[in-house]
Formats: C-alpha cells, structure tokens, sequence
C-alpha cells in the first residue's frame, strides 16, 4: 500500500470514522460521500462506537503479500451496531473461541509494515468485547 | 542540602481528569527464560512477564491507554481540546517519526494540539506527566495527554530478559477542580549514571552491572521520594498508597522498606511480578492500579526510576470524583489478569528475534 493511500484512509482506519446521512440518517462505512441507502449527498462524519458482532468468520493460511508474517489469522464480516458491515481481521482470539454472533470491540492495531524501511500501517482490527 | 524552592509546583493547581491502563494480553513465564538459558537452575525474578502481540507496539498500546483516560474523563474533555499529546517510551516503532502524532491523530485531538516524544529509560512518561502539569499549571492549555508506554527489548539470555515486558498507561491532565487526584507538589532528582543504556542501531540494551542497585535506583529513587516528602512536609505515614518503579519484585519491595513504607501501602501499585517491568509504563501502570481502589481524600506517593538516571516523584490526593469515573474504563487489575501464556518458541517468534531472509 503506498504512502499516498495509506494517508489517504487513515481517518477511516485509525477511529473508524464514517459519515452521517442527513437525509435518511443512515450510518455509513466506509465514508464514500453518498448515501447508500437513498442516495442523497452524505458528508458528517460519524465516529462509530467499535462495538459489533461477528457475521461470519474464516482463517487465512495463505496470506497476500505483506501479510505473511501475521499468518495464520483470522478475518471476520463484523455488524456493526450502527448498521453497516466491515470486514477486519480479528486480533487476540484463539483458535476455536470465534463464533457467529459473538460480540466484538474496535481496536486499533498494526495491519502491515512495509518490510523494515518503509511505513507502519495503523488501523481497525476486532477483539472479543469486555477485557 | 536544603530543600528550600525545590518543590515543583504550578501557578494554579492540576489535577487527573482521566486515567488509562493497557497491557498485551500474552505471558512469558519467568520459567521459560530459565528453561532456555540456565537449564531451570538459575532462579527467576519474577512470575510472568507481557508480551506484545505481533500486530502491538508503542502506538497501539498508547492508544488504547489513552481512549481508556478519555473514557474516564468523560463528557467533560473533547478530545479536540486536548492541547498536547506527550508519549514518553525506549521502544517508540520509528527512530525518526513520532509516536505521538499517531496517537493524537487516533483519539481526535489533531490538528490543533502540541506533540511529542520523550524519552529517558523507564521515566520517559513520569517527565512528560511533570511538564504537562507545568503546561496546564501556567494556563497555557487547558488538558494535556500524558502517557508512559513500552515494548521493551531484553538480549537473549541476558538477566533483564525475564523481566523486559510490555504495557501502558495515560493520563488526561486538568484543572484541579475537575480532577479525580490532585497534584500536591512534584520533585526530582538526576545524576550522570552509567546504569543502563542503548547505542543507536542497537537492538538489545546494555548494562553497568554493579550500578544497577545502590547508585542507581535506590540512591535517585531515595533522595527523590526524602526530598518531596521534606519539602511537602509529609512522612511516610502520611500516605494511603505508594508506587516506586518497578523494574522486578525485590527493588520495590526494599526502597519501600528503606523509606519507612509498609508492604500494605505498594501492594495495590504492584504489578511487576505478573507484567514484568513496563519501562516507561511501570510506575504510571502502578499509580492507575491505586486510583482504581483509593478513596477519596487518600494520599498517594509516585516515584518512578530512569536510568541514566533519575527519579520524578509526585504527591497525589485524590477527591471524591474518582467515584464515578473509575468504572467508565476497564481495571489494571483486569488486564493483569487477563492472560494467554506462550512458550519461549512462540515468544522468540512475536519478539521478531527469528531471522526471516
């Protein structure tokens, strides 16, 4: 991912910021300036709560390039409470604990970096809820 | 010497508005180092130490901590107020880049606020708290973001390797009126001591061996706590709670002794034995542990350690607002004991110490 891009998406990433409706009141992630549901223009940020559940899960062997050396992991379709679905890696859990339906909680993790010169890539990842 | 004028103190009084702990939640048990590297014979200085996940390093353990702080604060700080944002570490994941703007950046306190990284050993966050009370004390901002965080690194085999841990805790700092625990007065106390040190470029640390104990952390940790406590006119009696840096059980455990403090009043500060030393988190960990059991009109005494060396020691009352915010976040206690022990393969792997190519 270039520097560029990942600057670019940092908001989204790092806190989970999407957009407000102001025609519908739909909440939208990722922001994308339109509202998926009726189509209105849709610019207010909106700080999701992070907290969610799991729709449906499944664990990476074989990782795409820059994700070898996290593998295997987990990756999850999380609902937020909010409405819209994300898909993240999921982060401190242990082989069979995940289970549809299972509430999680946003953190903000390291994703990737790009070997030992390049930059480090903050974002969203989703842990079991309550510590 | 006279103490006379040595007190730090603010033209108005600071206080803590929020405070927040974090640590990873992997343990290295003491008994694998010794397993590896002395064939179980050689004795551990601790139980278990935290580990860092492979996705965690200073950045996310700063944030956590931090959104913790901010839990507890409230509605009553925005984040986009907070005029600056100080992360105090030795394992800061960039040499040139800060930490403290990722931070600031993941909890909406950009663009309108200070940031910075400071750094010296383990009271790398102890320093920044101090100058934040003097940032917000002169009227210059109206809260300030100061953590203490760390990964820190041990050389295989190498003594600190069983204690080397990872954790970090943040404090949202306020006017007094707001506050949870005041801040009656702070003190230092630095000399040029070769205890402890790592050259840039290198991985692992380096120690003075023989320094370590008497020049280094009882005589700063000593003289620092005296000199407060003269200056405040207080004694150790004076105090509900107190938390000395913790760089493995006995250390604690014996300048407390030395100042005249009872077991009793570290115990709820003390996290070492099961989180190892959290370097420039290790006191500030200790200090979110009390507040999450202290009562109003407590004392506490905080006294960290750095090597290179120095001590910053504070002295703390907490009000009857810590009541209602110490729930609003999860307890160290929690995160202590939340736990998933891994052998010394898995932990060599997180550690990044298996060459790849």
């Amino acid at each position: 991912m270039s520097v560029a891009r990942n600057w670019r998406l940092q908001q989204q990433r790092y806190r989970l910021t999407g957009e407000r409706c102001d025609t519908c009141g739909a909440a939208i992630f990722p922001p994308r300036d339109v509202c998926p549901e009726c189509e209105a223009p849709a610019k207010t940020p909106l700080v999701f709560s992070g907290r969610g559940e799991i729709y449906s899960y499944s664990t990476v062997y074989h990782p795409p390039a820059e994700f070898e050396t996290a593998a295997p992991y987990m990756v999850a379709l999380v609902r937020l409470e909010e409405g819209p679905m994300v898909a993240a890696q999921l982060t401190d859990v242990d082989k069979g604990s995940v289970s549809i339906g299972m509430p999680v909680e946003m953190v903000t993790r390291k994703i990737r970096a790009e070997g030992d010169e390049g930059i480090i890539a903050y974002g969203y990842k989703f842990r079991p809820a309550g510590i | 010497m006279t103490h006379d004028g040595r007190l730090m103190k603010p033209a108005r009084d600071v206080g803590i508005l929020g405070y927040g702990a974090y640590v990873p939640r992997y343990r290295l048990p003491a008994t694998e180092v010794e397993r590896i590297w002395t064939d179980g014979e050689g004795g551990t200085p601790i139980n278990e130490k935290a580990v860092p996940g492979l996705d965690e390093d200073v950045v996310t353990i700063s944030i956590e901590a931090a959104r913790n702080a901010l839990a507890r604060a409230g509605d009553a700080v925005d984040p986009a107020r907070i005029g600056a944002v100080w992360v105090g570490s030795e394992s800061h994941p960039y040499a040139v880049k800060p930490t403290s703007t990722i931070v600031a950046e993941a909890i909406g306190a950009v663009p309108y606020t200070q940031a910075a990284d400071w750094q010296f050993a383990c009271k790398a966050g102890t320093e920044a708290m101090q100058a934040a009370i003097g940032f917000v004390g002169s009227g210059m901002v109206q809260v300030a973001m100061a953590i203490g965080a760390d990964t820190a690194q041990g050389r295989p085999g190498d003594a600190l390797e069983y204690t080397a841990g990872a954790g970090g805790a943040a404090y949202l700092l306020g006017a007094a009126e707001d506050a949870l625990a005041v801040f009656e007065g702070s003190f230092s106390f630095v000399t040029d001591t070769p205890d402890f040190w790592r050259r840039a470029y290198q991985h692992y640390p380096s120690h003075g061996g023989r320094f370590t104990g008497e020049p280094a952390y009882f005589r700063h940790i000593t003289e620092a706590a005296q000199g407060l406590m003269a200056a405040l006119g207080t004694s150790a009696a004076d105090y509900h709670y107190a938390i000395f840096h913790q760089p493995n059980v006995k250390f604690p455990q014996t300048v407390a002794r030395q100042l005249g403090f009872t077991q009793e009043q570290i115990a709820a500060g003390m996290f070492v034995g099961d989180v190892g030393n959290t370097y420039a988190a290790a006191s500030m960990l200790g200090l979110t542990g009390i507040l999450d059991v202290a009562a109003p009109g407590e004392r506490i005494l905080l006294v960290s350690f750095g090597s290179g060396a120095g001590s910053d020691a504070f002295s703390l009352r907490v009000t009857e607002k810590i009541e209602a915010r110490r729930n609003r976040a999860p307890a160290t206690r929690a995160y202590v004991t939340r736990r998933a022990p891994i052998d010394y393969a898995m932990y060599a792997r997180y550690r990044g110490k298996l060459t790849m190519k």
